[in-house]
């Protein structure tokens, strides 16, 4: 059995033996912690060059196998999911079972697709990280009632549509690669086949436009994108904190691991760019100024994670070694900065009840953990310097704009151009945010007090790694290795 | 060595003896007869796992026209002594409303019979499973619907019970009709009626298509109605809701299987290579696959009684077995037609049965069977709203349980072969059920009433619970498990062709 193997299986079974009766917070953060432990001796290991590739066969011709192995890109998103997990369920106060169950059981999911080497995996833990959320939101979401089933509705039949356009699409590629052996789902012989004899040019442009679509609608690329928003309001605090943070990374991680590098032509393919273009502006611009309408905290916030997801879709659209690293980065920046603000959220909703803007102010007074804190989350989420997104965000903006610039302005340029402005849109918007909730007169009737003792500790580690990877972004950058071609 | 049709006959021989037992022995315990009945299946199922393999693969001469013991036969028989045993279970389980609504008031009949016929009908399924003529087909399979026709009617002071028995009745008797009928035209154009001889006459160049066509589609039909398929279906749903819920789930499950290894056998022959008629009935096969998933998908969305929903549920699985069928082997994939109809009811039977099992434990403490009833279950007994959950994700086709990896090797096979349009029907037959399964389950786990009282989860419900939950988890994720089985089948099917 392989430490990966070990990773993904310790929050699952954490999540069954708190259903068999055992004390829930005890043995989730303590499977939370193991993990963070393990990952990082995978880490170290990694970082020496063992392989830690492992396969079990399950089913032969078609060949399925449940099949782990690591590269840079699933370590920095396991490493992801690892301190966004321990962070989700250490601030559960008060709260039933379930709530450390679903936690653990999107983490398990999660860290399974994205450590997995086998579409059938891959897609499998996927899918079994959805459950939960979808369960969470509609049962325990906030909200009336039946608004919160029509969401955890609508984020059903989103992201079950998108599965099921990603699934035909894995299916697709499992019958073009295979080659002649019979069927497999192995990830690592689908890119020798890929390699060895790849499809025509227009097959993989329409197969790459399946699966943007397909993960897109996962990652809520614009214009399928209207569940996100509204379902991460609504969403549990560590639902919202692991889907937003972490789950949502899945379908940008399937079109950086499973996608680019077996349909290298389709993402070059001239019409496949124009449209990601289009859509990630959308993105961008379109989601950046509905979030500057938002009157709301927890809504603001669900719009900005979507408005983000631009970005990182422009560095794979472009491509390129420095802007895949930087989407990378971004991915793993997003989902941490994201993940703190969705925390600070869940803990201002518990004490005022409200997340309105007009309603609320000066809480800085009473509060001025918080205020830090929150100041890290905003000043993140926009960018600034020393802080993890940054240093994703210029890669991403250089690796597309220095894109054959020899050539003149090409549409990657526009773009480029256009998402620089959504920096200022988020820049308005967050600060804000930031100046109504906490500054300013203190509204009648909303009082808020710092968490004390050990519940300030997920919010601390959250902003530390922001810290840590703001000022050395090669500890993560140093894991990838897209090459130049 | 043991006679090869011996636990057919000893089964046959045990049911009789309990109904005796139980007409006659007036100051019996109640409970000696299902006790006797379940101990009987498992005996059996033991030795036709041990003894029986490799001892008395040999039939005599003088049966081995009419009765296989090939792995396909060895397959169904044990699927058929499962899910016998499973149902017994579920009876015993649900024996209160049974008695229930079979008294009349202040008198507490004996309902012994009940345990009694499925083990008839076992034996009937298993001697359906190795039946290689259209004779040794029919007889067992009147024994089967026959008594189906006493267990579906059996809670007499039920209107539902009476009025689903009365459609059962008329639709199975009219469907034999048609089969029969069918079965004559096939005897009169071929001369045979076993198998083999009518794939050698189908072979002939100058052999007439029409009467054989014809003939084939009346059998087809006859066996349509048994397996569920439309357009005849229309049963299902009224007689599924009406019939004691252990007897749904036996007819959904048992009696479904025994209806595909029956239809897997005539499929084979009728599309033997170079068969005159291979191509019309595959055609068919596939409409009616394709019409099968839309007319058991699509109400099933606006059903809410779980029974129902079920019933469509079973109406939609026939369809993807049907497309299954119709699909032929590939050099591809390592399953043939057989196989995958095989590997698809391996997953159908332990996900099917945990549901009537769940409903079952439900309705003896008296909770109803609509979907309302079904709110908050998760509060008032955790461990069966997981199991339902578990049973409803597995039928919805959710990953890394049973159900997703037998829709899978049907798409597989579907796509491998061509068949892209009904492929995309099935697409949407599965995405409709995302919707309507996962309604109970958000039923489950909604917050009901905040008084409702706990629920108890017996013991016996709850050990076949864990059992059949472990059986969907393992063929999820580690189905070569069952695939190494069944290679034989597709290979013994293969050598007979």
């Amino acid at each position: 059995m392989s430490l990966l193997e070990i990773i993904i299986l310790i929050p699952l079974l954490a999540a069954a033996l708190i259903g068999a009766g055992l004390p829930a917070k005890l043995i989730s953060r303590g499977a939370a912690l193991l993990n963070l432990v393990v990952l990082l001796v995978v880490l170290s290991q990694h970082a020496a060059g063992v392989n830690l590739a492992h396969s079990v066969r399950i089913l032969d011709n078609p060949s399925i196998s449940f099949a782990v192995g690591a590269d840079g890109l699933s370590l920095t998103l396991a490493l992801l999911t690892c301190l966004v997990l321990l962070a989700a369920v250490w601030q559960i106060i008060d709260k039933p079972a379930i709530y450390h169950v679903a936690s653990l059981l999107i983490a398990g999911g999660a860290l399974g697709a994205f450590l997995s080497t086998d579409l059938f995996f891959i897609y499998g833990f996927h899918e079994l990280a959805l459950i939960p959320t979808l369960l969470m939101i509609a049962v325990h979401g906030h909200g009336d009632a039946t608004n919160r089933r029509a969401i955890a509705w609508k984020i059903t039949v989103y992201l079950g549509a998108g599965s099921l356009v990603l699934l035909a699409g894995l299916a697709a590629l499992v019958l073009n690669f295979s080659g002649s052996n019979g069927l497999t789902f192995d990830l690592n012989a689908l890119m020798e086949t890929a390699k060895t004899a790849p499809l025509a040019a227009d097959t993989q442009a329409w197969l790459f436009f399946v699966l943007l679509v397909g993960f897109g609608t996962l990652v809520s690329l614009f214009p399928f994108h209207s569940w996100a928003a509204p379902a991460y309001a609504a969403a549990p605090t560590p639902v919202a904190m692991l889907h937003s943070g972490v789950l949502k990374k899945f379908g940008l991680y399937g079109l950086i691991k499973i996608a680019l590098p077996l349909l290298p032509l389709g993402a070059k393919a001239e019409w496949v760019q124009q449209a990601l273009l289009i859509m990630l502006v959308g993105n961008i611009i379109v989601i950046g100024l509905v979030t500057i309408h938002q009157n709301r905290l927890d809504t603001m916030l669900g719009n900005s994670s979507v408005m983000h997801m631009g970005y990182i879709f422009l560095g794979i659209a472009a491509g390129s070694p420095v802007a895949l690293n930087g989407a990378v980065l971004l991915m793993f920046a997003h989902g941490i900065s994201i993940a703190l603000a969705f925390a600070l959220c869940g803990k201002m909703r518990n004490q005022l009840g409200t997340l309105e803007f007009s309603k609320l102010g000066g809480l800085a007074a009473n509060a001025p953990f918080l205020t830090v804190m929150f100041a890290f989350a905003t000043f993140s989420s926009i960018g600034l310097p020393g802080l993890a997104n940054f240093a994703g965000e210029v890669m991403v903006f250089v690796g597309a704009f220095n894109l054959n610039l020899n050539a003149g302005l090409k549409p990657i340029h526009w773009a480029t151009i256009l998402a620089l402005w959504g920096v200022v849109i988020s820049a308005v918007y967050m600060l804000r945010a930031y100046r109504s909730l906490f500054f300013g007169k203190a509204a009648e009737g909303h009082f808020i007090s710092d968490p004390v003792g050990s519940q300030r500790l997920p919010l601390l580690l959250l902003t530390a790694v922001l810290l840590v990877v703001g000022c050395r972004p090669t500890l993560i950058t140093d894991l990838l290795t897209f090459a130049a071609k | 060595m043991i006679c090869p049709f011996a636990i057919e006959i000893c089964l046959a021989v045990a049911g009789v003896v309990l109904l005796a037992l139980d007409a006659f022995a007036d100051k019996l315990n109640r409970m000696v007869v299902p006790v006797l009945a379940i101990a009987a299946t498992t005996v059996a199922l033991v030795t036709l796992l041990t003894a029986c393999c490799g001892a008395c693969a040999e039939v005599p001469v003088w049966l081995a026209p009419h009765f296989t013991l090939d792995s396909l036969a060895m397959f169904y028989k044990t699927f058929a002594l499962v899910t016998t045993l499973v149902v017994l279970i579920l009876a015993v389980i649900s024996d209160k409303v049974l008695a229930h609504f079979t008294s009349s008031e202040g008198v507490k009949t004996r309902i012994g019979e009940f345990y009694a016929l499925p083990l008839i009908i076992c034996a009937g399924m298993m001697w359906m499973a190795s039946a290689k003529d259209l004779l040794t087909v029919f007889v067992p399979l009147e024994l089967v619907t026959v008594s189906f026709y006493v267990l579906v009617a059996y809670t007499r002071r039920s209107a539902l019970s009476l009025e689903a028995g009365v459609k059962y009745l008329i639709l199975g008797a009219l469907s034999t009709g048609i089969l029969v009928y069918g079965i004559a035209w096939i005897y009169g154009v071929t001369g045979s009626l076993s198998f083999e001889g009518i794939a050698i006459a189908l072979k002939q160049p100058d052999a007439n298509a029409a009467p054989l066509l014809f003939g084939a589609a009346l059998l087809l039909a006859g066996l349509g109605f048994k397996v569920a398929a439309a357009p005849f279906q229309i049963w299902v749903p009224d007689v599924y809701q009406g019939a004691p819920t252990p007897v749904a789930a036996y007819l959904s499950v048992g009696s479904k299987a025994a209806g595909f290894v029956v239809l897997t056998r005539v499929v084979q022959a009728f599309t033997v290579e170079g068969s005159i008629i291979a191509e019309p009935v595959l055609h068919a096969l596939l409409v009616a696959a394709a019409l099968t998933i839309v007319l058991g998908s699509l109400p099933a969305i606006f059903q809410t009684n779980v029974k129902r929903l079920f019933a469509y549920s079973s109406i939609s699985h026939a369809g993807f077995l049907l497309l299954a069928l119709a699909c032929g082997s590939s050099a591809r994939f390592g399953l043939d037609a057989a196989g995958v109809v095989a590997f698809y009811l391996a997953t159908y039977l332990p996900m099917t049965l945990l549901g009537f099992l769940i409903l079952c434990t439900l309705r003896a403490q008296g909770v109803g069977e609509d979907l309302k009833s079904l709110t908050g279950l998760a509060r008032r007994n955790p461990g069966m709203a997981f199991a339902l959950t578990v049973a409803l994700a597995s039928m919805a086709g959710l990953p890394l349980t049973a159900g997703f990896m037998g829709k899978l090797l049907v798409f597989v096979a579907a796509v491998d072969g061509g068949h892209y349009g009904v492929v995309a029907v099935a697409i949407v037959g599965a995405a409709a059920g995302f919707y309507y399964y996962f309604k109970p389950i958000l039923a489950v786990y909604s917050a009901g009433e905040p008084d409702a009282a706990k629920l108890t989860w017996p013991l016996l419900s709850r050990v076949t619970a864990i059992v059949l939950m472990l059986g969907i988890l393992v063929l999820g994720v580690y189905p070569r498990a069952l695939q190494k089985v069944l290679e034989p089948v597709a290979a013994a099917v293969v050598q007979s062709k």
